[in-house]
């Protein structure tokens, strides 16, 4: 099996270790994942408008390269890259007229893209694509002592036209989970928006949003949080931090990216993991269940 | 809501109105005031309006009042109210159009050299880029 690859720029830099072990897992599991040759920035944000093309054009260009590389699917690891570019393809394909204008747009395009060539697939969707059967086999470590908080965030579920799973109650993560043999914790605040780039200007609004998934995720009795999108991964990790220095009776967790998890449980290399990325150090609670 | 607003035919059909409607290009009279979006909003405490008020005072044209308010500055766009709405109606499109419609004035976008520098290189990109897109200074 093979599938075209848009990392985005998140995992060129901050997200490294989302990247490597990434593209290990799927190696274990027998896809070949091939980069795009030349890709843009995605825009991060969805243009909302119903007016603005100039927004849709970098999005579009990447799918034309997707389109260029002869496969069907296109993996968007990050969420927000995922996002955008399933968004992009639903707003031209409602719209013949915006689609034209958007390809007089591109006139270093040799190939015109108009919505049903490539799919933009994320990770997890591609993990069940290959088979839970599959994803079990490649298991070598027991995690039935880990508890694990699946968290969603906002941009695979939401809008439901673009959704993985159900926008209010979705079970994907927790599917693949239960296959690599680790415990499930609901917590209420699974599909609750972390506060995204307002990390930038409005902090406050985060440490509010951090507190509360955290905590439920620790009531509820986590010992991790797992999760897909970059923005959320540092709303949650670094500023946990934060919140700690002014209230010490708040309790830390450990935030692994998805993939991360499954590399371990995998057996592969734990230094591809880089987990000196992380703020909250998720090695002594990995040590203690015999991941590390 | 305390400010007592003067509701007219004129301001209902104001330009501004039909501005955000073309934005946004959501039948905002579809709203029923049902308050699942102000209900549902992970940052509502943070706002000077609730979204459902947003909406009936969009309708009712107020929208200076809308555009002068914190709310369409704290909402992130995580869409919740979007896809609670019994009625089908985009709360998030409708944010997006305030925001547009301050930002396509001659507001200033963000100085990047005004994020404490510590803090703007630790920053993924993505919350740089979609700050940058959709705040003003």
């Amino acid at each position: 099996m093979q599938v075209s690859y848009y990392p985005g720029c998140t995992l060129k830099t901050n997200a490294k270790n989302f990247e490597t072990s990434a593209l290990a897992v799927l190696d274990r599991l027998g896809v070949t994942v091939q980069e795009l040759e030349d890709w843009y920035c995605c825009g991060v944000c969805f243009s909302q408008t119903s007016d603005n093309l100039m927004q849709q054009i970098a999005p579009i260009r990447t799918l034309v390269k997707a389109k260029e590389s002869g496969n069907r699917q296109l993996l968007a690891l990050c969420t927000m890259c995922y996002n955008t570019l399933k968004r992009s393809i639903e707003f031209i394909k409602a719209d013949e007229e915006k689609l034209e204008a958007i390809h007089k747009f591109m006139d270093r395009e040799a190939t015109r893209f108009y919505g049903n060539e490539v799919e933009v697939i994320d990770i997890l969707s591609l993990i069940k694509q290959i088979g839970l059967d599959k994803l079990k086999d490649a298991i070598v470590k027991n995690g039935e002592d880990l508890k694990i908080a699946s968290y969603y965030g906002c941009m695979l579920l939401r809008p439901k036209e673009i959704a993985i799973d159900s926008p209010d109650d979705p079970n994907i993560m927790e599917e693949i989970i239960t296959a690599a043999s680790c415990e499930n914790v609901y917590f209420p605040f699974r599909t609750e928006c972390c506060g995204s780039y307002q990390i930038v200007n409005e902090p406050d609004i985060i440490k509010d949003r951090a507190k509360k998934i955290v905590s439920s995720a620790i009531k509820n009795g986590a010992d991790l949080i797992v999760m897909l999108c970059p923005l959320c991964y540092y709303n949650l990790d670094e500023v946990q931090i934060e919140i700690q220095k002014k209230d010490q009776s708040f309790q830390t967790i450990p935030v692994l990216y998805f993939t991360q998890l499954l590399a371990l449980l995998m057996g592969i290399d734990p230094d591809i993991n880089d987990f000196s990325l992380h703020s909250v150090d998720p090695r002594p609670i990995l040590k203690r269940k015999g991941l590390l | 809501m305390t400010k007592n607003r003067v509701i007219s035919s004129r301001k209902i059909e104001s330009e501004a109105l039909e501005q955000l409607e073309e934005i946004s290009g959501v039948n905002i009279y579809a709203c029923y005031q049902c308050g699942n979006c102000s209900a549902s909003c992970p940052a509502v405490e943070f706002m000077d309006i609730p979204p459902h008020q947003v909406i009936r005072l969009a309708q009712l044209g107020f929208i200076d009042d809308l555009t002068g308010s914190e709310t369409p500055w704290i909402c992130a766009a995580c869409i919740t109210c979007t896809v609670k709405c019994p009625r089908g109606v985009d709360i998030a499109k409708v944010m997006e159009g305030l925001r547009q419609i301050v930002l396509r004035s001659d507001f200033e976008h963000i100085n990047i050299r005004e994020i404490d520098e510590k803090l703007r290189k630790k920053l993924p990109q993505i919350a740089l880029i979609g700050n940058f897109r959709k705040t003003i200074l």
